[in-house]
């Protein structure tokens, strides 16, 4: 338990973007004049929007998933406006919604979204805005084999369950043909910590296979019929790679950066797509965000769509009482939504298709009246806000 | 010769109103802190049982016979859990006692140079200063793939023993025990060692004075002598054990079902609450909370026995 507080208090500190350098107030030109300031020279038309009187300090808390491209977003915009210091903390989906209803923390993101009655709790009010994706999928280590294995949605469900038990079952051959697979023995890696990226797996493969929803079901954690349990995305991918014979669901980026195999899964049109940020972005766009942006592709349509994909989102009130904050809050938003996008793929994620980024661009454009959000040309916001 | 005498008055004068009130206050003081810790400890144990109450009150005892996991359904029960943390303990003991018994030995006699066995007990109490991280991360890297092997070769050779009839893929109870038997190491020998050379040097010379052998005088003196001490370190090295989390939850494997065999992947108490709580909701929460008051009542039950025991033994 010790060691696990002193990692915590580590990251932590690590999180904590301390920066205090002030620069003169930058102001719009075109639309701003904030009160507090009045002479400015605007050079980047992106740092000029905001002008805040003070340091403004963001705390957010939630899902682990994310956690790397938001603090690399974090980090940047801080270098861009050194007024606004944000901490993200990444304990997990269930914990920063948790704090976010206790209204300890300014954010909260997730890897599953807000249940209704959660939403309820909140008398602010909450939004749940889509800020990237990430596809998972199913590494495994099998020396020998070179090629990439194919795996038909109900072969994987089988390995899953335990009915398929070797590497060389005739349902693994047949949809390989032409691969020498070995007599190896199959070994089940999954999550032994609650997490988001079990629950998305789960959805999957409940909406692909009665006979999992029925045995299993889906959820952060869950009963596996077979297999060992591994703490995290690390440990996970860390157990495939020392043990041949293994198969296991980890995060497409942990899969990419430790150049882990993984399988090509059968999608819901019988295809088999590679598993890579196309395919994934695909996938999202097959599915319609609906009004809330809480939308889940749990098995996506179309023929290059990779099978298991999800959002992940950010959760914010939808008022707050400190105006700097909320305005704040929002050109962060804006930053990940525009610059954002072009690092998240760097790092093993999916960028947001572009009519995502214009409905989410359009829903964050409520948190502050006094800061126009303008994604992708700056057509996003419907109505333009009165400036103060 | 005539040194003024010392005013009596001066040196033997009845304790003033201000050390009065001092030795008043510190007694005071002593018995608020002792008092604090047994508070502390009860608190704990109070608000473990609050939050526990709705598993107490929906699975009842049956929390303690049931076999499954399973938040989605929320079905609770920790009997694999509990078996795996008893065995794994009792691996560790079964490696570990007889290590560390010996090791107390040698550096209580004079079979080595004093400084070489200074040296060495300085080298086993480092052992205790190891981040369980690292024990655990030095268990993935290190002792799995050499346990994987060894292992093979049990389940090959002797896979008709229960213990031994599946392969060792990588994490299980084996790994874990092994890991909790360096981890437990020092503290058997430096506790044991500690009684052994605290016993009367009268001792170790009457029993050469008789004739004995070292042999004899080893197994039949000293240690019969420093039992209750040797126990009371094997007790609190169980403890350890019981409790040990990170690196346990890295090695173990994390499957909640009882496999007799020690090469397949279990779980331990101290394991689930560290993997599961962070993202659990609801009654799980309250189950976790249960299970942890079950880790508790567990390592009473252990200090008790090992209280009773040296009691017991400590005729010497």
């Amino acid at each position: 338990m010790n060691s696990s507080r002193l990692v915590a208090a580590v990251s932590t500190v690590a999180l904590t973007v301390s920066l205090a350098a002030c620069s003169e107030q930058p102001t719009n030109t075109t639309e701003g004049n904030s009160p507090s300031s009045s002479t400015s020279s605007s050079t980047a038309p992106g740092a000029d929007k905001l002008a805040l009187a003070n340091n403004i300090s963001l705390t957010g808390a939630g899902a682990t998933f994310p956690a790397p491209l938001y603090q690399k977003w974090f980090a940047e915009f801080n270098k861009k406006h050194p007024k606004v210091q944000i901490n993200y903390q990444s304990v997990g989906s269930g914990a920063g919604v948790e704090q976010l209803i206790k209204g300890t923390v300014d954010f909260g993101a997730s890897d599953v979204g807000m249940k209704e009655e959660e939403i309820k709790k909140v008398s602010k009010g909450i939004i749940m805005l889509p800020m990237t994706a990430g596809s998972i999928v199913m590494a495994y280590n099998l020396p020998g084999v070179d090629a990439e294995i194919k795996l038909p949605r109900a072969v994987y469900v089988d390995i899953l369950l335990g009915k398929i038990k070797t590497w060389d079952d005739p349902k693994i051959v047949a949809a390989n043909p032409g691969l020498k697979l070995p007599n190896t023995a199959i070994t089940v890696v999954y999550r032994s910590d609650g997490s988001g990226t079990t629950a998305v797996f789960t959805k999957h493969l409940s909406t692909i296979s009665p006979d999992w929803k029925t045995a299993v079901g889906d959820g952060k954690s869950v009963k596996w019929p077979v297999g060992v349990g591994a703490k995290g995305n690390e440990g996970v991918t860390a157990q495939i790679q020392q043990t041949p014979g293994a198969i296991g669901y980890i995060e497409y980026g942990y899969a990419k950066q430790n150049k882990i195999a993984f399988a090509t899964l059968e999608n819901k049109a019988g295809k088999y797509p590679k598993p890579s940020e196309e395919s994934a972005s695909k996938s999202l766009a097959s599915v319609t965000l609906p009004e809330n942006l809480k939308a889940s592709v749990s098995d996506p349509e179309g023929d290059d769509s990779y099978p298991i994909v999800t959002y992940t989102w950010l959760l914010v009130y939808k008022q707050y009482a400190d105006a700097d904050k909320a305005k704040a809050l929002e050109a962060v938003i804006e930053y990940g939504l525009t610059e954002g996008q072009k690092v998240s793929s760097e790092i093993g994620y999916v960028p947001l298709p572009s009519n995502v980024v214009e409905k989410v661009g359009a829903a964050a454009q409520t948190i502050s009246p006094d800061y126009k959000t303008e994604v992708g040309g700056g057509t996003a916001s419907p109505t333009p806000k009165p400036s103060k | 010769m005539n040194t003024p005498a010392p005013n009596p008055a001066k040196i033997i004068r009845p304790p003033s109103q201000w050390d009065k009130s001092l030795d008043r206050g510190f007694i005071w003081l002593t018995r608020f802190f002792a008092l604090a810790i047994a508070g502390i400890l009860l608190w704990i144990a109070v608000q473990v049982t609050i939050q526990a109450a709705p598993a107490i009150q929906s699975s009842g005892l049956g929390f303690i016979f049931e076999s499954t996991w399973d938040p989605v359904k929320d079905q609770y029960g920790v009997l694999p859990q509990i078996y795996g943390t008893m065995v794994s303990a009792l691996i560790a003991l079964i490696l570990a006692v007889p290590i560390g018994v010996g090791t107390a030995l040698l550096l209580s006699e004079n079979f080595l140079p004093l400084p070489i066995r200074t040296v060495m007990v300085f080298l086993v109490e480092l052992l205790a200063a190891i981040p369980s991280v690292v024990y655990g991360l030095w268990g993935i890297f290190v002792l799995i793939p050499i346990l994987k092997e060894v292992g093979g070769w049990l389940h090959s050779q002797l896979g008709w023993i229960p213990f031994f009839n599946t392969p060792l893929a990588g994490p299980g109870m084996l790994p874990a025990g092994v890991v909790l038997a360096i981890m437990i190491l020092p503290i058997i020998t430096a506790i044991s060692r500690d009684s052994l050379i605290s016993l009367p040097p009268e001792l170790r010379q009457a029993s050469l004075g008789l004739g004995a052998t070292r042999w004899e005088t080893i197994f039949q003196v000293l240690i019969p002598a420093a039992i209750s001490g040797i126990v009371g370190a094997v007790m609190l090295a169980l403890g350890r054990a019981m409790g040990e989390t990170m690196a346990v939850t890295m090695l173990i494997g994390n499957a909640n079902n009882i496999n007799i065999s020690i090469l397949a992947p279990a779980n331990t108490i101290a394991s689930l609450l560290a993997s599961q709580f962070a993202e659990a909701s609801g009654l799980q929460i309250s189950s976790l909370m249960y299970a942890a008051l079950i880790l508790f009542l567990l390592t009473l039950l252990v200090n008790v026995l090992a209280e009773l025991i040296v009691q017991k033994v400590k005729r010497i």
